[in-house]
Order: structure tokens, then C-alpha cells, then sequence
């Protein structure tokens, strides 16, 4: 179930989504973390961030709205404290890191470079597209130049044989165009997708149910949006739109099941997220489930299904 | 008494927890509540009061994704050493459409639990008097509380009070479990007509109590708090905050509480909680409808200044 992310082979494509698994101690409780091809961590920022009020959360059909707003405990603190115990238990890291403007994710990426444990990182997922910042006028994602910007100056921190990942928004015109514009910008591979803008109204007082009153919609409900996304980065890499670079697929994945339909669409591995709040073990568990459907369907290795969809189009 | 951690709680320090397809063996009404008893074993055998458990609501192809987090009322460890037939009871107000699913289970359904989940209520070292005070089915977590301290010689005076008797609960259990039961209610039907922090100086001068532990309402353990303070007792609330996982991986959960250190941090409610020092939780940022983040916490917005 090995699958190649970049210049670097994961023992497995499963991995945790970014914001749904905190930094690692807390689901190592319910499973051996380093049993995921890459564990990310909650976005880091520079600085200690308190994150937004309450409530930050709301439940929807087959999901959830939430506005933390990238509460953290700043770059500083996760590479002496989270990043060590991660690679004390072995875990393969996949950092997330944020930043409220492109000098900041440099800095961020910078220290993080310097961490002694560096070398438990097999990539780095830059989160261009978290929709719970102050001014969202200002997220990254939904503008090619700002995003190949913030790309750029990341590329520049992190050593060449360490990829680093865009996690784009699906709240864009053309997602094609803000994956081609960060890919130019070094890009080694892209994430897809972050939660989608969304809202609700507390019908009792009839105002506003969220403290940050938009949040960002996840689960089992957004899953066709991710679905779509891959898709359309894969068929311009395919037609030769961009380059060709790999994608991780996150978007309401539960089961093995609906990891295979991202991987189908053109993802080289995939993220758990919301559904660890339902079950601690998913990731484990869409792991397995993943394994045995490709077993079952006589599959030798997972990159033959990797975008296996998009040669089927029209069949009957 | 413990004190409030300044920083996150490693897990090497955290209790166990497990995941567990519990079965329903009881199901029974209490006043405007449900009592359920699950047949959890694993639970039973590691829980302390205040902790509380993580249902899953319906299957695992529901479209309610969010787990729904109840107190643990009691434990009754199995007959065997390693806890095997153990049960765990919660009580559940059905309020919306999970705890509904939750409250409409029958006896043998399977229910799936995290648990136990988050810090206890500390115990005194010494025997001194305690009161506790309980808002509604709030109370579901003190009788077993009660126990434990009167074993370590502790007085304990207990006060329950609800906006009316349907929804007081474990009255009777009090009068067998504590040394001094005080009812109110807000329209006085039964007991004192008012509220829990009306009669409360009374019950910690009367007895000299030294310690408060309260479980409710936000409204109400603000009240037990200041009381508390005003009269020379600790308290100790178990705060009930929105929850989607009850984990500590999804940051729903957090309340401004002061560190030992001085300073303010949003910390989640289920792993650093529930049960905080009523001095140390920022009541000023407490709202009926939710925390805002005090202007001093570690790491808040900076104020735009020009």
C-alpha cells in the first residue's frame, strides 16, 4: 500500500487531516500514530493564537461548521514540545503551517527547518486556504498571485528533497488555475480540499449560531465537492494543463470506500478528518478498509488505482 | 487540592480511555429524564467522578456525525478483576435530535462510548466538610462524588435545585448518599422557591464547608463560584461545554481559564476540563450564549491601534 508523495515513499496513503487530529498525543491514545503514512498536525503560526470564541461549532447533515480560528500554541513551542514527540514514536509528519501573511509562513517554515526533529518531516502542507482568519478578503486561495507568493517564499525555506503541499480552498471560480499558479510557484503537490465557507443561523434566537459567524463546512457532506476537485486537477495534469504532480485527497472520507473514490479521482493519498470526532480509530480503520477493497478488487499495488477513473470515463 | 494545568496535559499524564460498543441493560424515566445503564466494561474500570463518556449517535453510516458527552452518574466495576460486566450510568435530557436517538434506545441496543474522558474532581487529602451543588441533571455525577468523600470522613451537604421537581434529580438519592439535602426551585414546587445560590452561605457556614464542587449550568456554577469565594471555600466545577468530540482533537470546547501562571489561555473543556477551580475560570468572558476571548488571553487578537 506504498505510495510516493514527491521524492519521498510513504509506507501508506491514509493520513489524518489537518485540524481534526490535534498534534498526535491525543489520538495515540486510541492507535499507534506511526502506523499512518504521515500524521499532520493542527496549522502553525508564528505566534501563540487564541483562536475565536464560542461556540465554534455546528452540527450539519453529515457534517459539521467549525470557527476555531487556528488556535495554536505558535511555531516556537510546537518544534520543542509536538514535533519531538511525534518523532519519538516514530510517527512520519506532515506539518501544517499557516500565516497571516507570506513573510510569516517563510518564518514559519524556517523554524521549522531548524527543528532538531526535522527528520521525522516527510513534507510540509501549506494551509494557503483556512476560511476562519480575521479578514477573509485575505485567504490566500482564492487568488493565484497571492497563493504562488506565499509558495514561492516557502520553497525557499524548505530543502529541496522535502515536498511541500498547497491545500487550496473549493470556494474558487477555477481551481485549476490556483493549482497551476502554486504548482509554478514550487509546489511539489497539492491538498484538496480545505473546509468549505459556510454559515448557520441559531433558529431560537435567531441570530447567528457561530462565534465567528461563518465557519468552514466538513464531513461526510462535502465529500462530492472533493471528489470534483481532484478530478478537475487531474484531468488538466492529464491533459497537460500543469504539470503533473501529486495529489492528497481529504474531503469527507469515513470509510475505505470513500477514500477509494478519491483515489480513483486522482489522489495519490488521502486524509481523514471529521470523522475521527465520530470514531478516534477512522484513519486506522479507512486504512484497512481501503486495503481490503483493493484486495478484493485484485489490485497488486495502490498506484495502479490512482486517478483509474479518468481512463473509464464514458465506459459502459 | 490540584491545580489548574498552565499548559496542555501530556498524555503520558492522562488516564486510559477506551472505545467500546456498549449494550443498553436499562432504560428507565426520571422525572423529565432518561437513566441508561450500559453494559461497558472498560469504562466502568477506569472512571473517577466528574469524568463523563462519548456516545455516538446512530450507526456508523449516520448523518450525525458530532458525539454527545454525558457525566457519568455511577460506575459498577464487573464481578471479574478485569472489570469484564462493568456498567456505566449517564442521564440524558433529550433536547435535540441526538439525544433523542440517544433516550429512544431499547435494552440490548448497542451504544458506542468513549470514555472515561477528562479530569476528575480532585478529592480532599483531609476530612473536611464538602457541599456539593448540582443544577438540574447536573446532579447526576455528585451522589457518586459523595460517596467517595464521606468514605474519606468528609461532612457532605448537598444542594439540588432546578427551574421546577420534574426537573430536579436523585433527590431521594441524596438523602441516602449525603448528610444535609437543601432543594430549590425557581418556581417553588418544591423545596426553597429560588435559586441554588440563594440558600448556599448558609449550607458552607453552617457546616464550615471547605470545598464546593458543583456541576450545572454556566450561570449557576458562576453563582457557586462567587459564593464559594465570598465565604472561604473552594470550588470546584465541572463546566458543561459544547462538545463535537470530547477528545481533545476538535477545539470546540474551550473556556478561558487562568493558569497557575497567571495568565489566561482558551483551553478545551474535555481534556484540560471539565472540572476547573471556580476562581480560575474567566466568568467576565462567560456569556448565556457562549465564551469571547478576554483581550489579555495568551495569544488573543491584537486590538488595531493607529
Amino acid at each position: 500500500m506504498s505510495t510516493t508523495l514527491g521524492a519521498r515513499r510513504l509506507a501508506n496513503p491514509l493520513m489524518t487531516a489537518s485540524g481534526c487530529a490535534a498534534n498526535g498525543q491525543e489520538l495515540h491514545r486510541f492507535f499507534d500514530v506511526s502506523e499512518l503514512g504521515a500524521f499532520v498536525t493542527k496549522s502553525v503560526m508564528s505566534e501563540p493564537r487564541s483562536g475565536r470564541g464560542t461556540p465554534r461549532m455546528a452540527e450539519t447533515p453529515s457534517g459539521m461548521l467549525n470557527s476555531i480560528g487556528l488556535q495554536g500554541p505558535g511555531i516556537q513551542a510546537f518544534v520543542e514540545h509536538d514535533l519531538p514527540w511525534l518523532a519519538s514514536v516514530g510517527a512520519t509528519v506532515l506539518p501544517s503551517i499557516a500565516g497571516g501573511s507570506a513573510t510569516e509562513f517563510a518564518h514559519v517554515a524556517a523554524v521549522l527547518r531548524s527543528s532538531d526533529a526535522f527528520g521525522c518531516v516527510a513534507g510540509v502542507e501549506v494551509n494557503i486556504s483556512c476560511p476562519n482568519v480575521a479578514n477573509r478578503g485575505l485567504v490566500f486561495a482564492c487568488d493565484p498571485l497571492s497563493s504562488a507568493k506565499v509558495i514561492a517564499l516557502v520553497r525557499e525555506q524548505v530543502p529541496r528533497d522535502v515536498p511541500i503541499f498547497a491545500k487550496l480552498s473549493p470556494d474558487v471560480t477555477d481551481i485549476t488555475a490556483i493549482a497551476a499558479a502554486c504548482v509554478k510557484a514550487g509546489a511539489d503537490g497539492l491538498t484538496m480540499i480545505n473546509t468549505l465557507l459556510g454559515m448557520s443561523i441559531d433558529t431560537d434566537r435567531l441570530r447567528p449560531h457561530l462565534g465567528g459567524v461563518t465557519g468552514g463546512l466538513s464531513g461526510p457532506g462535502i465529500r462530492p465537492v472533493a471528489v470534483r476537485a481532484v478530478w478537475q486537477v487531474r484531468a488538466a495534469m492529464d491533459e497537460g494543463r500543469m504539470p503533473t504532480v501529486p495529489i492528497i485527497g481529504v474531503g469527507g472520507v469515513r470509510t475505505g470506500t470513500d477514500a477509494l473514490e478519491l483515489v480513483a479521482a486522482g489522489a495519490s493519498a488521502v486524509q481523514v478528518g471529521t470523522a475521527s470526532f465520530n470514531d478516534p480509530t477512522a484513519p486506522v480503520r479507512v486504512l484497512r478498509e481501503l486495503t481490503g477493497l483493493l484486495e478484493e478488487k485484485g489490485f497488486a499495488t495502490f498506484d495502479e488505482v490512482v486517478g483509474i477513473a479518468h481512463g473509464r470515463q464514458g465506459e459502459s | 487540592m490540584n491545580d489548574l494545568p498552565t499548559q496542555p496535559v501530556s498524555a503520558a499524564r492522562r488516564a486510559r480511555v477506551v472505545q467500546e460498543q456498549a449494550e443498553l441493560v436499562a432504560t428507565t424515566r426520571v422525572g423529565a429524564y432518561q437513566h441508561l445503564t450500559l453494559a461497558s466494561p472498560g469504562v466502568a474500570g477506569l472512571a473517577r467522578p466528574g469524568q463523563f463518556v462519548a456516545l455516538a449517535v446512530g450507526d456508523e453510516s449516520s448523518g450525525t456525525l458530532l458525539r454527545r458527552s454525558f457525566s457519568i452518574h455511577k460506575v459498577t466495576p464487573g464481578p471479574s478483576s478485569n472489570g469484564a460486566g462493568g456498567t456505566v450510568e449517564i442521564v440524558v435530557s433529550a433536547v435535540g435530535a441526538g439525544t433523542r436517538w440517544i433516550t429512544s434506545r431499547q435494552v440490548h441496543d448497542r451504544i458506542d462510548v468513549v470514555g472515561p474522558v477528562g479530569r476528575a474532581f480532585p478529592l480532599p487529602t483531609a476530612p473536611v466538610p464538602c457541599v456539593l451543588v448540582g443544577g438540574g441533571y447536573g446532579s447526576a455525577p455528585l451522589f457518586w462524588l459523595a460517596g467517595e468523600l464521606r468514605e474519606r470522613g468528609c461532612t457532605v451537604d448537598i444542594v439540588l435545585g432546578a427551574a421546577s421537581e420534574d426537573r430536579l434529580f436523585g433527590v431521594l438519592e441524596a438523602r441516602r448518599s449525603c448528610d444535609g439535602v437543601t432543594v430549590t426551585t425557581d418556581d417553588g414546587s418544591a423545596g426553597v422557591k429560588g435559586w441554588v445560590s440563594d440558600v448556599l452561605p448558609d449550607v458552607i457556614d453552617r457546616r464550615g464547608a471547605g470545598v464546593v464542587y458543583a456541576c450545572g449550568p454556566m450561570g449557576m456554577l458562576r453563582a457557586v463560584s462567587d459564593v464559594a469565594a465570598a465565604h472561604g471555600a473552594v470550588a470546584q466545577v465541572a463546566v458543561e461545554e459544547a462538545m463535537a468530540c470530547g477528545i481533545g482533537i476538535c477545539m470546540t470546547c474551550v473556556m478561558p481559564v487562568v493558569g497557575s501562571d497567571g495568565l489566561t489561555r482558551m483551553v478545551r473543556s474535555c481534556v484540560e476540563g471539565p472540572v476547573f477551580r471556580g476562581d480560575r475560570v474567566r466568568w467576565d468572558a462567560v456569556t448565556p450564549t457562549g465564551a469571547v476571548v478576554p483581550p489579555d488571553a495568551v495569544g488573543a487578537p491584537r486590538a488595531v491601534t493607529r
